[in-house]
């Protein structure tokens, strides 16, 4: 067995802390008693908890981030599953090209696919509606969908479906039965991967959303670009308690290492 | 990209006629994709040959002017040589904090392993924008870090005030993007023997040469890919540069949407976004050749 030495040791200390010192800070801020930016050194204080309701901004935007993460999540599920069946299961001439088409949102930068979008959407004219923008953010999620429910594909075993064929089921009786179940696990993975993408995303929403649309990361950051209070500190530690009872939830239901190492 | 593609088997039904299953399962994503990110791409495209008058707007001419400026007007000029030495220096210290990181990670032994990388890999998925606060809470004019180096004596407390710097710009990037750096090296670290090391040790290298002549050379593929991965999306970082560098250090990202939401000039801005993307796109695509033609040779 190899260890690690003191240093090493050290070296890693500083590492978490480095990793983690910004979230601590930002959490400490959110329960100061004071109304300007402070660590809570006289006392601690939910008041700018409480304050998040006096701004339904945010929970508006909360609700809006929610909805989309899910109907893009849903629908690039929708739209992956039998493209990944076809792109595993078949050789057609022009399959590598449509695995690069799905794939490809990973390689433009959000930004340039936010200045693309824009134009778009206000050329034909359905710019600001909630539509535009779950459209969009399927274009976005797509790649880590895709991919997750094409590596299911490709592992399951297909004894199964022959069986179910051999004994009289229909095509879609299989489909429903068999393959849908098996490759559950990854369709499931790919949509939590798709949600949490398209509920952080701000770089290509920051052009698309509409004061009406404002998802949450957009809200924040237009809050933060006119002013860093520590009612901004609150909200980022809801969002960040959210976050760690979602993963505790993950890691439970799925193995958080499986999930993320995928998204690498 | 091409690992999945090249890993997927040859296809069980070969028949010679043209079999149109897959096209039918495929069409509704495809034509999705070709309608909303085709059609928006070349319109950008489009957008970019135009030109573009502060009383009138947006011009449908057919010019090169846009790239003309941006490729040579040294205001943009700083702008893209300050956004790749950013990414550039935000690379390098990813390697040098997340490498090491990884194989810690690696020889770490469970509960603290799992505990550990998950430690590791929880920011991901928390919001960038939260990140990026916390760093402006910490090295902001009243931050912890002004006040800490204040305490032990090492310098006044402005000199802990990165905000609208390089190095806060660069700091926030790293905080952000390491985690992807330390997944794929340890990913790379999973498929390393640890018989190798122990040979090299036995052998009376010392613990240095060991991890330096046999553990990275084993590892640089892991190195080279999160390197990418974290030079492309430090390129186009926006949310980061947005808020810490603010209007005095604009990057790529933040000048084409200064460009389209402040100043309107919407061919200027795509000409900004689509040189970025060909940029990002070369560099990607580079990359691929490269390591294609490594596993060629290493493959006979």
């Amino acid at each position: 067995m190899l260890h690690n030495s003191k240093l090493a040791l050290t070296f890693h200390s500083l590492f978490v802390v480095f990793l983690l010192a910004p979230l601590v800070v930002v959490m400490l801020v959110a329960f100061t008693p004071n109304g300007y930016i402070s660590y809570p050194t006289n006392g601690f204080s939910l008041r700018w908890f409480v304050a998040i309701f006096e701004y339904p901004a945010f929970i508006r935007a909360f609700w809006n981030s929610l909805y989309l993460g899910v109907a893009a999540a849903s629908i690039s599920a929708l739209l992956a599953v039998p493209a990944a069946l076809a792109i595993v299961r078949y050789s057609f001439r022009g399959r590598d090209a449509l695995v690069g088409l799905f794939l490809s949102p990973l390689m433009i930068p959000h930004v340039v696919l936010g200045v693309a979008f824009l134009s778009f959407f206000s050329q034909i004219g359905i710019y600001g509606s909630f539509w535009a923008l779950i459209a969009a953010h399927v274009i976005i999620v797509m790649p880590y969908t895709m991919r997750l429910v094409m590596a299911s594909v490709f592992g399951m075993d297909r004894s199964a479906e022959k069986a179910a064929l051999s004994l009289g089921a229909s095509q879609w009786t299989m489909f429903r039965r068999i393959t849908i179940p098996m490759i559950l696990p990854g369709v499931a993975g790919g949509w939590i991967l798709a949600f949490t993408t398209s509920f952080d995303e701000l770089s290509m929403t920051i052009f698309v959303a509409s004061p009406s649309t404002t998802t949450l990361p957009v809200q924040m950051y237009n809050h933060i670009a006119h002013t860093v209070d520590p009612l901004i500190a609150s909200v980022s530690t809801v969002l960040i308690v959210l976050t760690v009872l979602f993963m505790v939830l993950l890691d439970r239901l799925y193995g958080i290492d499986k999930v993320l190492i995928g998204k690498g | 990209m091409t690992e999945l593609t090249s890993s997927l088997s040859p296809s069980m039904s070969r028949t010679r006629t043209i079999n149109p299953v897959p096209w039918l399962l495929s069409a509704p994503g495809a034509i999705f994709f070709l309608a909303l990110l085709g059609m928006p791409l070349i319109m950008t495209l489009i957008l970019s040959f135009n030109s573009f008058d502060y009383s009138i707007g947006i011009v449908s001419s057919f010019g090169l002017e846009n790239y003309y400026e941006v490729l040579r007007d040294s205001y943009f000029h700083e702008i893209f040589l300050r956004t790749y030495s950013i990414s550039i220096a935000v690379v390098i210290l990813c390697i040098i904090i997340g490498v090491p990181e990884a194989y810690i990670l690696s020889r770490m032994r469970n509960p603290w392993r799992s505990l550990f990388l998950v430690v590791t890999l929880a920011p991901l998925l928390i919001s960038v924008v939260v990140r990026t606060l916390g760093w402006v809470l910490l090295i902001g004019g009243n931050g912890l870090l002004g006040k800490f180096l204040e305490a032990i004596g090492i310098a006044e407390s402005s000199a802990g005030n990165l905000m609208y710097t390089h190095t806060g710009v660069i700091l926030a990037l790293v905080h952000v993007l390491v985690p992807l750096m330390v997944i794929s090296v340890w990913a790379a670290l999973q498929k390393l023997d640890p018989a190798v090391e122990h040979a090299g040790l036995s052998l009376g290298a010392s613990h240095g040469t060991v991890f330096r002549r046999v553990v990275i050379p084993q590892i640089l593929p892991g190195i080279l890919s999160g390197s990418l991965i974290v030079f492309a999306l430090s390129a186009s970082a926006f949310a980061t540069p947005a808020i810490i560098g603010g209007r005095r250090l604009k990057v790529a990202a933040t000048a084409a949407y200064d460009e389209y939401l402040n100043t309107m000039n919407w061919p200027m801005g795509a000409a900004i976004a689509i040189v970025l993307l060909v940029a990002n796109v070369v560099v990607v695509m580079s990359y691929n050749r490269m390591m294609e033609r490594r596993f060629r040779r290493t493959l006979g």
